[in-house]
């Protein structure tokens, strides 16, 4: 299949989750959006690696074809411990001023 | 002549014990160790005088190499001739007289201040007999700077009244003004020469070598030099305001030996002067110029200093009058006789001002002759020597420089004349207000009156002999003499070139005589009974000095002032600092305004953090 089409659906979802992020004053639905950013990657990296599975290089080399997919595994590892943190902190700051709203998180200010 | 290094260490040495030991040494101690290290200069300079005249060499003693380059060798030297022994002797002899008088003079001093008085007088010392016994323009240059500083440091002994550091400023500016002058002719000689040895440099060899143009180029800048520290115009100024020091100051460094440095470098490059025409009649005309100028100015003078120093600044002028007429043995012979009676009278001035207690105005003197009889009678045989009395010392000097002018121009010869009279007249004038008459000054300062220590007035008695005698080495051969000065000074100075017949040079002595004692005359009638001096138009610019600092306020300070406070209220205030703190204000600013950015919002850094990775996209894609 054409890479292409993988390619625009990442940017697509990459993009959603940007503009998630600045738009958005829920936390919770930031963090979503920066799932969907990390997601994409994901995806993008999987896509590149299949394509690349049957390159020349690829035989030279037998770990080349799934060294992307391997660092797929890594991202949702550190994606899991980063949800667990964040969500903590997310129920934290739910506990201290009984909203989710980041807007209210601006205490540094002056 | 092993010893002849002794001669300059011993002042040095002085030098070093009295300003080291100023503090704990008794009064007496430095006093005699100032004296006794200028005695014995003296007793070797003797000696160095006997075996040169003996002998009729001249000789350059190597030290070290001052200054060693690729290309050329700057030695220390000391040149042993006829002239620096001359000028030795003058120095150190004219030089612990002085000293000796300073001794009593400078007896109300508090130790601290003695010591420090005396250790500038012996570091002068020490720095004069440098610049006469150098080798080359070099080591005399070093010198020459030396004096300067002693002489500013002098005029500023008593440091605590601000008119007298500012005399003492003025000195030192205006001596540095000629000094450049001089330094700028020594790079001269060794762009073309490469040495700055005098043997070298006065051989006919070297000579040849010179342009014209380089020759009077070097020798007008010499004479710059020459007139910032032998006070000649345009830099005489500074002379009279020197008065500010102490009375033996003005009369070792303003009279006798200092401003003579001048004389004494021109007759030592006469070599190359001769050959310089140009340069040859500008310091005809300065000197003439200066003599005048001053001898006018002290006919109007009250400050019994102020007249002497005027009076100096004409005499020096004679005596550049003589060197421009290419008649160096008249000023060498003019420098020695004048050391004698004007150190004579400027410490009998001194004898004047202790006893009425610090008191300078002749307005205020007068009677004196009763109450100091050996400072009076000595003063007088001073005015009678610089006169130009027949049988006194001046009278041989200076006939012998108007007839060298008589030589070279009948018509300088009546300016040059003219001036010998005023000369008369305002050292009679001088005189007469001074010590006879009645005493116009206070009760109190009439009681005070006394003749001074024996300290003070055996230097007064041993001037006054040698003011009387000092002109006996250089008799004329009209007069029977075989001028021995002259005959001395043949190896390093070429003698006077102009041929009189014996005839015309009495009837010139018979004329100079008879018009210098009816001056003498109309002075005396004139001031016997005092009264005050009434103003007219002349005397009224006489008596302000022709306007002439009034002049140089004028046409430089003001101007020169003027520059400084644009300088500093423009260019510093506005530019420079305008710059310096207009950069402090733009960074201020700045971050003010860039404080707007850190709002605490996170949304907003998110975006800017997302504008800023799409600029580097665009940025790394498609630029």
């Amino acid at each position: 299949m054409d890479i292409k089409a993988y390619i625009i659906l990442s940017l697509t979802l990459f993009t959603i989750g940007v503009i998630g992020v600045l738009v958005r004053r829920n936390a919770i639905i930031i963090f979503m959006c920066v799932e969907l950013m990390l997601n994409a990657v994901n995806l993008l990296l999987v896509a590149f690696s299949k394509m690349h599975a049957m390159s020349a290089a690829a035989k030279a080399l037998p770990t080349f074809a799934s060294d992307a997919q391997i660092f797929v595994f890594f991202i949702m590892v550190v994606a899991a411990a980063e949800v667990s943190v964040g969500l903590a902190i997310i129920v934290m700051m739910y506990r201290n001023i009984h909203s989710v709203d980041i807007n209210f998180l601006n205490r540094l200010k002056n | 002549m092993n010893m002849v290094w002794l001669i300059p260490i011993l002042p040095l040495i002085g030098f070093l014990i009295n300003g080291l030991g100023r503090n704990s040494l008794p009064k007496a101690v430095s006093g005699f160790i100032g004296s006794i290290t200028v005695l014995g200069s003296f007793v070797l300079s003797l000696l160095v005088f006997m075996q040169v005249k003996a002998g009729n060499f001249h000789q350059t003693l190597h030290y070290f190499d001052f200054i060693r380059l690729e290309s050329f060798t700057i030695p220390f030297d000391f040149s042993i001739d006829a002239l620096s022994t001359l000028f030795l002797l003058i120095i150190t002899g004219v030089g612990f007289l002085i000293h000796v008088y300073s001794t009593a003079y400078m007896h109300e001093e508090d130790g601290k201040d003695y010591a420090k008085y005396f250790a500038y007088l012996n570091l002068f010392v020490f720095s004069m007999l440098l610049l006469v016994m150098g080798g080359n323009f070099v080591v005399m240059f070093i010198g020459w700077e030396g004096v300067g500083l002693c002489s500013y440091l002098l005029i500023g002994y008593w440091y605590k009244n601000e008119a007298y550091t500012d005399a003492a400023k003025k000195a030192f500016i205006m001596n540095r003004i000629g000094d450049l002058g001089f330094l700028l002719a020594v790079f001269w000689l060794i762009s073309k020469l490469g040495t700055v040895q005098y043997d070298e440099v006065f051989n006919a060899a070297n000579l040849a070598k010179l342009t014209a143009t380089d020759i009077t180029g070097i020798t007008l800048l010499l004479f710059v030099g020459v007139t910032g520290k032998s006070a000649q115009i345009p830099l005489y100024t500074w002379l009279p305001d020197a008065m500010a020091g102490p009375t033996p100051v003005s009369a070792l460094i303003h009279a006798a030996t200092m401003v003579t440095a001048g004389i004494y470098m021109i007759a030592r490059s006469n070599a190359l002067f001769s050959l310089a025409p140009i340069t040859q009649s500008v310091i005809t005309i300065i000197g003439l110029a200066t003599a005048l100028l001053a001898a006018t100015i002290a006919l109007r003078q009250y400050d019994i200093k102020k007249v002497l120093a005027y009076s100096t600044v004409s005499q020096l002028g004679f005596m550049f009058l003589a060197l421009g007429t290419g008649n160096y043995v008249a000023a060498v012979f003019h420098v020695l006789t004048h050391a004698f009676f004007k150190a004579l009278m400027f410490l009998g001035s001194g004898s004047v001002i202790h006893a009425m207690g610090g008191e300078q105005d002749i307005r205020n003197m007068g009677g004196l002759h009763k109450h100091m009889k050996i400072t009076s009678i000595t003063f007088l045989i001073g005015c009678l020597a610089i006169s130009g009395i027949p049988g006194l010392s001046g009278f041989f000097s200076k006939d012998e420089i108007l007839a060298g002018t008589f030589a070279h121009s009948p018509l300088l010869y009546g300016i040059a004349l003219f001036t010998a009279l005023l000369t008369a007249f305002y050292m009679f004038r001088l005189y007469i207000l001074t010590f006879s008459g009645t005493f116009r000054g206070t009760h109190e300062q009439e009681h005070h009156l006394h003749e001074s220590p024996k300290a003070m007035t055996i230097p007064l008695i041993v001037l006054a002999v040698l003011s009387i005698i000092g002109g006996y080495i250089g008799v004329p051969e009209a007069l029977g003499g075989h001028h021995e000065l002259a005959a001395y000074l043949s190896p390093v100075v070429k003698s006077a070139t102009h041929h009189l017949s014996h005839n015309t040079e009495y009837i010139l002595m018979a004329v100079s005589t008879l018009l210098v004692i009816v001056s003498i005359f109309i002075a005396v009638f004139r001031f016997r009974r005092y009264s005050t001096e009434q103003n007219n138009v002349v005397t009224k610019w006489l008596e302000n000095k022709w306007y002439i600092d009034e002049l140089y306020d004028a046409i430089i300070v003001k101007p020169i002032k003027g520059i400084s406070n644009f300088l500093n209220q423009i260019v510093e205030k506005r530019i420079i600092d305008g710059a310096v703190n207009g950069v402090g204000r733009a960074v201020n600013y700045g971050s003010r305004q860039l404080r707007w950015l850190q709002s605490g919002q996170v949304g907003a850094y998110v975006l800017l953090m997302v504008i800023g990775m799409l600029l580097l996209f665009i940025i790394q894609l498609f630029l």
